[in-house]
């Protein structure tokens, strides 16, 4: 009973304050590429990306690819690559996860006036990895414990399909659970939406055309919410779903 | 020298027998107490290269190989060694080899064109009147990864379960076989992508042997630091999820909320919560912060501690726990299962212990429990991860700034190396192959869930239905390392 005690006292209030402003010390994020000319006819930055996430000249990054390994930022010898502790990294268009030259711009979320209003006091998810590594479950895990604490606006993990508003996806969508994938998205009802987490679940990330893949179910169902990261940090999915709930 | 079990031979010096006499020599030493760590096949000119790598009490290995016509094969050695059936049953799936007398020739992963056919896997059935089938997944009630279970139940009672992985088959190996240098890491950190630091390390081992590497004390140090923070934070997620599903509340946010200051740890270290990035070959780009390290270690150590005696002094949790999916010693040595499962049956194995490096400077100390069940596997976590924090307690002060990345130069030409890491999960093997121009050709990885999903098939024997969620978080198995 005291031992209890001891542990409650000593957990205290664990919950981060506000999820919307919170910065993760340390966290390698939001890359950021300096306007300074790239050397003539150099591609360092190219060919030291394991996923080709990047184009030159002018810099491109793709958020979308990206795994924020970090191996890019040393190889430039300008030195215009980057990585900030910014969290907020989700679109919601496809295109707007490319970081171009210039001051950091942080993407937007907008899954429309029709699913916010319907969904903006209480949005259910229901998850489905489908070759996810377990790196973007635990974040998305994560999202619910004590410190994120995502349940007080009203985001929640459900075990049904039947019950969920967004299907959560992560992995890059392996030909074995290709079928499962569409059968928990035929089970939803509508309106519904499709939320694709980590760089794998966005593009393939690492597994872009790998033999196991079959990435037709996001041809079918474009997600309105990308997530990028490998994994995403909880609070970049956290920052997305209240950006797009606009609470 | 490395803090792991690393081993190379050039290819002109590998053993090389005709099957039959490799096979008897195989046979004669599994009989005589080898330890079977892994077999795996290489297509070659002259048929299907199969080589067999066994582990020695003085924790050295020995290979050998031989050629093998696929259409013709090999009498399996699973019929000598039961911890080979998963070597064996995917050697046959995907390169064609005939295994003959083997028990369980099922597909380990549906590989190739028999993807799509997930739905007719053969299961095991028993028949009787009051027997019925219970069939999860592949997905399942929580945010986990897909794997299909299906039980042979007489009422609550759990006479066998089967389970069919597979759903998590993405080509990893075929990737890893291209040998791209900018991919081989960070492909491996997602072969189980909560135990990347442990897969990175094992490949950058393998790579830095072949370029003739050695790394300073600093680099071996820094790595073994976030190897043991990986562990902690996995073990406080295992203890956490354990809380989580036998109800007691108290002991899931303390160990979740202790997990988010470990991993953050990791991060402040090298900018990822899973030590992405952090590892490559010929060195280890963190940013040093011994003070954080320190106070982390010990915020850790004392909240745990009381977490530990709430949890485990609970009767509740021991009602639950004890004497639930139990395996006896023998039954895992003879399944070969590794990492904390083995331990916890009272197995003394951890690629940790006498190792060099990192460990050599710091002896971490190993534990093992005699009984087996879901209690020992619990008990095996809290105990692992407080030495681990005792360790980290005693490196973390001479955590220095290591230089980040050095270019490891040319691989040597036609060699063979292994490298073994312990993962919190168990060993973690990574066997890299080059060819006459000092390419990597074959990268072939073996997860410690391969060895251990059997180990909670047959645990669930006699035990009832509604105990499984709390053996399979016992054991914690990764579905993506086993399908790769």
């Amino acid at each position: 009973m005291w031992k209890l005690l001891q542990l409650r006292r000593e957990q205290g209030r664990q919950a981060i304050a506000d999820l919307r402003t919170a910065r993760p010390e340390g966290f390698r994020g939001l890359p950021v590429i300096a306007t300074t000319p790239c050397a003539d006819g150099c591609r360092a930055c190219v060919d030291v990306c394991p996923t080709a996430a990047i184009t030159a000249p002018p810099v491109r990054l793709d958020l979308g690819r990206c795994t924020l390994c970090g191996a890019c930022a040393p190889a430039c010898p300008a030195g215009k690559l980057a990585f900030t502790p910014e969290v907020a990294m989700a679109a919601s268009r496809r295109d707007d996860l490319v970081v171009a030259e210039g001051p950091p711009r942080v993407p937007e979320v907008d899954i429309g006036a029709a699913l916010r209003r319907r969904f903006g006091r209480s949005l259910k998810l229901r998850q489905v990895s489908a070759g996810g590594c377990n790196g973007c479950e635990l974040e998305l895990n994560a999202l619910a414990n004590v410190n994120f604490d995502i349940g007080r606006h009203g985001i929640e993990w459900v075990a049904s399909p039947r019950h969920a508003d967004a299907l959560v996806v992560s992995g890059p969508i392996t030909r074995t659970m290709a079928d499962a994938v569409q059968l928990a998205w035929d089970a939803m009802a509508e309106p519904r939406f499709v939320i694709a987490v980590g760089a794998c679940a966005i593009s393939g990330g690492l597994y872009d055309g790998a033999p196991g893949v079959d990435r037709g179910f996001f041809d079918r169902q474009p997600p309105l919410i990308y997530v990028p990261g490998c994994p995403p940090h909880p609070l970049t999915i956290a920052r997305a779903l209240l950006a797009a709930l606009n609470s | 020298m490395s803090s792991l079990v690393v081993h190379a031979v050039a290819l002109d010096e590998l053993p090389v027998l005709e099957p039959r006499a490799w096979r008897n020599w195989v046979k004669g030493e599994l009989l005589q107490g080898g330890r079977p760590v892994m077999l795996w096949g290489r297509r070659g000119d002259a048929g299907v290269e199969v080589s067999i790598a066994l582990q020695r009490a003085d924790r050295g290995l020995d290979v050998l190989r031989t050629t093998v016509d696929p259409a013709h094969g090999y009498f399996a050695l699973t019929e000598v060694a039961l911890a080979l059936h998963g070597c064996e049953r995917e050697l046959h799936e995907t390169l064609g080899v005939r295994l003959t007398g083997h028990p369980w020739l099922k597909p380990l992963r549906h590989h190739g064109q028999t993807q799509a056919e997930m739905a007719a896997y053969p299961y095991y059935r028993l028949d009787g009147k009051c027997v019925h089938e219970v069939a999860v997944g592949p997905i399942h009630a929580g945010v986990i990864e897909p794997g299909s279970f299906r039980f042979q139940c007489n009422g609550e009672l759990v006479h066998h379960l089967e389970i069919q992985l597979g759903y998590q088959h993405r080509g990893v190996e075929a990737l890893l076989d291209r040998g791209d240098p900018r991919r081989s890491v960070p492909l491996v950190e997602t072969v189980a992508g909560d135990a990347s630091v442990a897969h990175a390390w094992a490949t950058c081992a393998a790579l830095e042997r072949l370029a003739g590497v050695a790394l300073a004390p600093e680099v071996e140090l820094a790595r073994a630091t976030l190897l043991e923070l990986e562990r902690v934070a996995m073990h406080l997620a295992g203890l956490a999820g354990l809380a989580t599903d036998v109800g007691f509340v108290p002991g899931a946010s303390t160990y979740g909320r202790l997990r988010t200051t470990a991993i953050n740890t990791t991060m402040r270290l090298c900018g990822s919560r899973f030590g992405r990035g952090a590892l490559h070959p010929g060195g280890v780009a963190i940013t040093p912060d011994a003070p954080a390290v320190a106070a982390a270690v010990a915020l850790l150590t004392a909240h745990g501690a009381t977490a530990d005696a709430c949890f485990f002094g609970s009767r509740v949790v021991q009602h639950r726990l004890q004497g639930v999916g139990a395996l006896t010693t023998a039954q895992a040595l003879q399944l070969g299962l590794v990492g904390p499962a083995a331990r916890a049956c009272g197995v003394e194995l951890d690629q940790r212990e006498g190792a060099g490096g990192a460990y050599a400077a710091r002896p971490i100390a190993v534990v093992t429990e005699p009984s087996g069940d879901c209690w020992a596997r619990a008990r095996m976590r809290g105990r692992e991860l407080a030495a681990s924090l005792a360790w980290l307690a005693d490196a973390a002060p001479a955590l220095t700034a290591v230089p980040a990345r050095q270019p490891i130069g040319a691989l040597a030409p036609s060699h063979l190396v292994l490298a073994l890491a312990e993962s919190w999960r168990g060993e973690v093997v990574h066997a890299l192959e080059t060819d006459a121009a000092g390419r990597v050709v074959r990268h072939k990885v073996q997860d410690p869930s391969l060895r251990n999903w059997l180990g909670l098939a047959l645990g669930m024997r006699d035990n009832d239905i509604s105990d499984f969620p709390i053996c399979n978080k016992s054991y914690d198995l990764s579905y993506c390392g086993n399908d790769l």
